[in-house]
């Protein structure tokens, strides 16, 4: 509701193809009906609704003890939901157990198996089905190609290092070409660094492949350099669905924005509600905020404006207006990071803004300094409107 | 600081640092010399000597001759091991029971260590307890205890003859049975206690692994758990089949005349022929068959710690 109108309305043929979401013809591939689990008196997946489709790689994102992990054990047949309907491809996977499912997993602690090599960890599913010799060899050396382990074939797990591990892991879980491959936080072992880098080879490799890929991960950063959509979780339910994109421009709740990178979030009740602009007043910082379209609330509610601290402008003069999106304050805090600085700038009302500005140009000194009495101010566009 | 300005404490702790890890290892060294390997030396040197009516019983091995030390070796009694069939059979028998034994203690076992292991946390405790409880009482008791279960008019022959479904009492003391009954019993806790701690530490993630591959639940037991508690396996069979081998109290107590093992031989050589020597060389060729297996078993072992490192 709180997404405008043109970003919803992009329909068209194209966007049916690479985005089936927003296909309201599209079927989906996964599909969790009215799942919900419960461990004793604790609810880990609370009545959650969602549709996957096929091709995609899609993340489900939320803290730990969100329900994420429980989502996709459900998925794989490790666990059985208390009520509730798992379809994938249209068959219903209520009583299939997990030998029996198209699915296959990638263990967060790989659970490569020790006493077997790198080559018999990976045709293990093959063997398993009975495949030939022959058959399962090709199959391997094609698959360790695949993840650049062709090397380290006859080695045992505990030679190999976390990089190493995670590749075979890969290769063992796509060698059965599943339906779905799951994914359980499949870098979450990994040092930064190797991190960055396998994200785009899982993406490639993914769009070689052609699986769908369904991951949990903690990692925002992870999820939106990955995922063609997310769902963001939170004490076992979905807050939210949508591409990375949507979830950052357009969070529908302030846990949202919080979760996907930094956000500064300004308490004020609606005051003015036109069909054109909203006006929403602060008492917490002090300003009014000037909103350039129509907020559905009426006169007198609760809202909170979301801006991220890249959309703050930061100002030694006042600006040229001043009664709408302004606020002056003393910068307390300052982050030099090189290519950004971050500022955390105490406004007279005592809230604390964050505001980050590039670097782009060389400086023979600091723009700024401590104590120094600065300006923010924002586009009208640049706040999104939450009302939870 | 200088160095010859050293307190005492500094010169006490500069000597520790050099020489504390042959202290500590020291120690445990020195008790197993004295109370492991001497006598093992010395019942090795009675075993090369020859009986004789006297005190000690045997023949000395060093003796004084011209101004030199001779020494009499005395093969005699090995021989005498070998010509004699009893002893060959008392072997054989020996370790066939303990075989057997071990075959079912580890099929008793395993469940009960695999259960404990998957138990909860609290559960598991418990259940680990039980399985130690029984050496609070003496060994010797437990197995006075079997007899009164086994005797002729012990609890289940009594307890058969009353239900009615036997009209006869059953056998089973003085059998070979019973000998079996008690080596299972006394042994399982020793193969329990490995297999336990090996199935514990093993990630389930790992079982889930083999089912979500296509493994149904018995061939993930039968291709990951199974060949990864391996260590456990070997390391309690072990511990059971070696002291089973030697076993005196559970044969004499339980098993009838028939029930021929080595322990019951050594036993009567020492006491009723009061032949030291044929008794020592008896206990030194068992030690070396049960040495054999466990610097094997070490060997192996070493080099899996060698391997997952």
């Amino acid at each position: 509701m709180l997404v405008p109108e043109a970003v919803l309305d992009r329909a068209h043929e194209d966007v049916h193809k690479t985005q089936p979401w927003n296909n309201p013809d599209a079927v989906p591939y996964i599909r969790f009906e009215n799942v919900t689990k419960k461990f004793g008196d604790f609810y880990a997946v609370d009545d959650v609704s969602l549709d996957i489709y096929r091709h995609e790689l899609f993340a489900l994102l939320g803290g730990s003890g969100c329900g994420k992990t429980t989502l996709l054990r459900m998925l794989a047949g490790f666990e059985e939901p208390t009520s509730g309907k798992i379809y994938i491809d249209g068959v219903d996977m209520d009583g299939v157990p997990a030998y029996e499912r198209p699915t296959n997993m990638m263990f967060q602690s790989y659970a490569l198996f020790p006493h077997m090599s790198v080559e018999q960890n990976v045709a293990f599913g093959l063997v398993q089905d009975g495949v030939s010799r022959s058959e399962i060899r090709e199959l391997v050396a094609e698959m360790l190609g695949l993840v650049q382990m062709s090397k380290f074939a006859k080695r045992k797990p505990h030679q190999l290092s976390g990089g190493q591990r995670q590749r075979v892991a890969l290769a063992r879980s796509l060698i059965k070409r599943p339906k779905v491959l799951l994914l359980d936080e499949p870098l979450g072992a990994l040092d930064k660094k190797l991190r960055e880098q396998t994200q785009f080879e899982l993406v490639n490799i993914q769009e070689k492949v052609g699986t769908t890929f369904v991951m949990v991960t903690h990692d925002q950063e992870e999820a939106m350099t990955m995922a063609s959509r997310i769902a963001v979780m939170n004490e076992g339910v979905i807050n939210q669905i949508g591409t990375p994109f949507e979830l950052y421009e357009y969070p529908n709740s302030r846990y949202t924005a919080n979760f996907l990178g930094q956000v500064n979030l300004i308490e004020g009740v609606l005051v003015d509600d036109d069909e054109k602009y909203a006006v929403i007043k602060s008492d917490e910082a002090g300003c009014e905020i000037y909103i350039d379209h129509a907020v559905q609330g009426h006169e007198g509610m609760t809202f909170w404006a979301a801006i991220r601290p890249e959309r703050l402008r930061l100002t030694k003069e006042a600006p040229e207006d001043t009664k709408y999106n302004c606020v002056s304050g003393k910068v307390e805090e300052i982050g030099y990071l090189g290519g950004i600085s971050t500022y955390h700038v105490r406004l007279a009302s005592g809230k604390r803004i964050k505001v980050t500005e590039p670097n782009s140009t060389r400086q023979i000194e600091p723009r700024y300094t401590w104590e120094d009495s600065v300006w923010v101010s924002w586009e009208a566009g640049a706040a999104s409107v939450l009302n939870q | 600081m200088s160095s010859d300005k050293l307190t005492l404490k500094q010169r006490f702790d500069r000597w520790m640092i050099k020489h504390g890890r042959v202290l500590v290892i020291g120690i445990p060294y020195f008790w197993l010399f004295l109370f492991f390997l001497v006598p093992f030396l010395i019942v090795l040197k009675i075993s090369f000597s020859m009986a004789e009516y006297a005190q000690p019983p045997y023949s000395a091995l060093f003796a004084w001759i011209d101004e030199g030390v001779t020494i009499t070796l005395n093969f005699g009694n090995y021989l005498f091991l070998l010509s004699d069939s009893l002893y060959a059979t008392a072997y054989l028998n020996s370790i066939r029971i303990a075989a057997i034994s071990t075959v079912i203690t580890l099929l008793i076992g395993y469940p009960m260590a695999y259960g404990i292991a998957r138990a909860r946390g609290s559960m598991r405790s418990v259940l680990l307890m039980l399985v130690i409880l029984p050496f609070w009482t003496s060994f010797l008791i437990r197995v006075y205890a079997w007899i009164g279960i086994l005797d002729r008019e012990g609890l289940i022959n009594a307890f058969l003859l009353w239900t009615g479904i036997i009209s006869e009492p059953l056998i089973m003391r003085q059998t070979e049975f019973a000998v079996y009954v008690g080596i299972v019993y006394t042994y399982l806790p020793f193969m329990i206690l490995p297999l336990y701690s090996t199935l514990e530490k093993m990630d389930i993630s790992l079982i889930e692994a083999a089912l979500d591959l296509g493994c149904k639940p018995w061939q993930a037991f039968v291709k990951v758990t199974l060949p990864l508690s391996l260590p456990g396996i070997l390391a309690g069979s072990l511990l059971v089949f070696i002291p089973a081998v030697g076993e005196f109290v559970i044969p004499e107590l339980l098993g009838g005349p028939n029930t021929l093992m080595i322990g019951r031989t050594l036993w009567n050589e020492f006491f009723a022929n009061r032949d030291w020597p044929i008794a020592s060389a008896v206990a030194i060729a068992m030690l070396v068959f049960l040495v054999v297996p466990i610097m094997w078993f070490q060997h192996i072992q070493t080099k899996q710690e060698e391997g997952q490192q």
